[in-house]
């Protein structure tokens, strides 16, 4: 056997994904991909590009337009020996298949007292920035960490996006895979050729700092260390930015451990305020390090209306501004 | 679409055959008579022990018997079977065990469990949803190159959901080996047939997706028995999907928790119990035949008496769970909220004495 040094390149966010796919897909013939113009289109983002030509349609099924239909037969594949990765075009697709999601694929470990297990992934982009028509860009994640029996989990960069999603293809469980399409195209970074996971329930610090920290996830992450790297020039205080990566279950010791050392903490997302997974945040901040907090936690997130179509999206989302209004309300006390 | 899809019969109400070409011979009807009385006697039972409030809120389907015990016997072990609710006479006549039955009503997760090396899914409760899983385990056992094959059970209510529609149009594209047995039994709750659907038919529901579909008559067991057969047959030689509508009748209410009475006739029930009742029937084609044992008969009833009190004994014996049991098979691995929850439950219950 010859070893061959890791090779690395750099890959965009789509890529990434395609690429983790492909390299589960090479390792294990129980891996299939279903889901609306996945095979010969390689889905509308692409995201399953070249993967129908290399593994055949058995493996890479074009299904009918029909969202609880392929998470229900997924369903049903997963308990009888496959791992489907079903994509839903879109994230605001979904609902269809919530029924399906919620009454089946999540329970049907209890239900069956481990019996019957559903080691199954269903990916989805999401988010707002994009232009595109109204229901594609909803960020209703939180709808979905309030289901039990399901992992939710999103990535910010592609080094991130193929581990992750390796790592939720390998997961005994269903897990929902949600992809912030607007980091999609933005920027490349070095992606081994390899397989490697990155364990699911694990947040990343960003970037480290001393005074605030800020948890996020998905496309804001990026935004937010563009706005704090602006706003710390000629500061003497700093940000530390924690992308949480796995929203369902949350990291509790890197929140912790991070909120103990600042002691103030703003929890960043564009999904709507009420209800959203900022809330979990903030609870699980009261429960692990109430004693160190200085000021109270802020959120910046969108608002409870639906994601407004382009002419008001930008307005929608978390702005620089806000972001870093919200650190300097924590700095006042 | 009724000339179309023409109710078949093999017995005739009388018990007379109406079909030349019927394999018939004694032991097997005496196998299909003991498992509808078997069928009967625990609907009854489970009644009355919901009546006396040793289990809970009950889904009966009594006069549903020959719809329900002909197709489970038309497969065979391997094979996969996706009841509803109300299906616990197919499952206990595909092997479900008694015991296991008695603990589903008395709401433990136990009792969803089959034997080992039955395929039996827990019982679904969102109309129609079983169909897709039905679809989705028969398409693994076709890539799989296996010659197993899924059924699945519903009612005429179900037909209207979309999961109807996405199981038949997936198991057509697909060429997928799924028997999808209806039971039409002329109510969803409340409404009845005509204000569920315009269709006359369920099987014609099976034209739009190019499934071969038929109309049986679900109170004749032999009638069931064989096209079930034929529909598993085709399945398993690559034939893929078919719709099956059984036109059958449960005699009473949706479940113990509701009152027919208040959206059907009743007398329609009694009446049916003297013409079309699935039990009678067999019973006339078997006197018909000069078969009917009367000793043999009351056997049985004494052999499926004994069975059904040993369930009920060793069902009530098992000890209730340990809330912990909630905390279990939640995640493979449970995460870290679970345990958290789960240590604050036991800590919480302690300090409090419960
Ligand atoms: C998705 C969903 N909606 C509503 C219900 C409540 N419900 C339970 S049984 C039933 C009627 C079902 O009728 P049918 O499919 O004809 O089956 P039957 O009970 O007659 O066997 C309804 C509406 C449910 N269980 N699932």
């Amino acid at each position: 056997m010859t070893t061959v040094a890791a090779q690395v390149k750099k890959l965009t966010m789509i890529q990434a994904i395609t690429d983790a796919m492909k390299t589960m897909m090479k390792e294990d013939d129980s891996v299939l991909i279903l889901g609306e113009d996945v095979g010969i289109n390689g889905g509308v983002f692409r995201a399953t590009e070249g993967l129908i030509e290399e593994f055949g349609d058995e493996r890479v099924v074009d299904t009918p337009l029909a969202e609880s239909g392929i998470v229900g037969t997924s369903v049903g594949l997963a308990v009888n020996g496959f791992k489907p990765i079903c994509e839903m075009q879109f994230f605001g697709f979904i609902y269809p298949a919530f029924n399906q999601l919620i009454t089946h694929a999540t329970r049907m470990r209890q239900r069956s007292l481990g019996r019957y297990t559903v080691p199954m992934v269903i990916r989805a982009p999401y988010g707002a920035g994009v232009k595109a028509p109204e229901i594609h860009s909803d960020s209703v994640e939180a709808l979905f960490t309030h289901i039990p029996g399901l992992k939710v989990v999103t990535p910010s960069n592609p080094y991130d996006a193929k581990g992750l999603l390796i790592a939720s293809i390998e997961d005994p469980d269903p897990v929902l895979f949600i992809e912030p399409m607007r980091c999609y195209r933005t920027g490349r970074t070095q992606v081994p050729d390899e397989k490697y996971a990155v364990e699911l329930g694990k947040a990343a610090t960003v970037k480290e700092g001393t005074d605030v920290t800020i948890l996020t996830w998905g496309a804001m992450v990026q935004d937010t260390v563009k706005a704090v790297e602006k706003w710390e020039a000629g500061k003497d205080a700093s940000c530390e930015i924690i992308d949480l990566r796995t929203l369902y279950p949350l990291d509790k010791e890197t929140i912790r451990k991070s909120v103990e050392k600042t002691g103030r903490a703003v929890v960043v997302h564009e999904a709507p305020e009420t209800g959203g997974v900022s809330g979990d945040v903030i609870s699980l901040i009261n429960d692990a390090a109430f004693f160190y907090l200085k000021a109270p936690v802020q959120k910046v997130t969108g608002f409870d209306t639906p994601v407004p179509v382009y002419s008001l999206e930008l307005d929608y989302l978390p702005s620089a501004q806000k972001i870093i209004h919200a650190v300097e309300q924590t700095l006042q006390y | 679409m009724e000339k179309q899809f023409p109710i078949v019969q093999y017995v005739d109400e009388d018990g007379q055959l109406v079909k030349d070409d019927a394999r018939l011979d004694k032991e097997q009807l005496y196998q299909f008579y003991r498992a509808m009385l078997r069928a009967r006697m625990m609907d009854k039972k489970c009644l009355n022990l919901q009546r006396q409030g040793r289990i809970g809120t009950y889904v009966q389907y009594e006069g549903q018997e020959a719809a329900q015990v002909g197709s489970a016997l038309a497969v065979e072990d391997g094979d996969w079977m996706f009841p509803t609710y109300r299906d616990h006479a197919a499952t206990m006549t595909f092997g479900h065990s008694l015991t296991n039955l008695f603990l589903y009503w008395k709401g433990r997760l136990e009792g969803s469990i089959p034997p080992e090396g039955k395929n039996i899914f827990p019982p679904a409760v969102p109309i129609a949803s079983q169909l897709l899983h039905a679809t989705g385990t028969a398409w693994a056992e076709k890539k799989k190159k296996s010659d197993r094959v899924s059924i699945a059970y519903f009612g005429d209510g179900a037909t209207s959901e979309g999961d109807f529609h996405e199981g038949l149009n997936f198991a057509s594209v697909f060429n997928i080996p799924v028997v999808f047995f209806n039971q039409n039994n002329g109510y969803a709750i409340s409404v009845p047939m005509e204000k569920q659907m315009k269709s006359k038919t369920i099987a014609q529901k099976g034209l739009a997706y190019d499934i071969p579909s038929i109309r049986v008559d679900g109170n004749d067991i032999l009638a069931v028995y064989f096209e079930t057969e034929k529909a598993v047959e085709r399945a398993r030689s690559g034939g893929g999907p078919t719709l099956i509508e059984a036109v059958t009748w449960r005699y009473g209410a949706h479940t113990t928790a509701d009152d027919p009475s208040k959206y059907r006739n009743q007398q329609e029930s009694d009446q049916r119990r003297q013409t079309t009742d699935p039990i009678l029937r067999i019973e006339r084609l078997l006197n018909n035949q000069g078969w009917w044992n009367e000793a043999a008969v009351k056997e049985m009833q004494e052999e499926i008496t004994d069975e059904m009190n040993d369930a009920l004994q060793a069902s009530e014996s098992v000890e209730k769970p340990d809330l912990n049991q909630l905390f279990d098979n939640v995640f493979a691995e449970p995460t870290w909220t679970i345990e958290e929850q789960r240590m604050k439950h036991n800590r919480i219950s302690k300090e409090v004495g419960q």
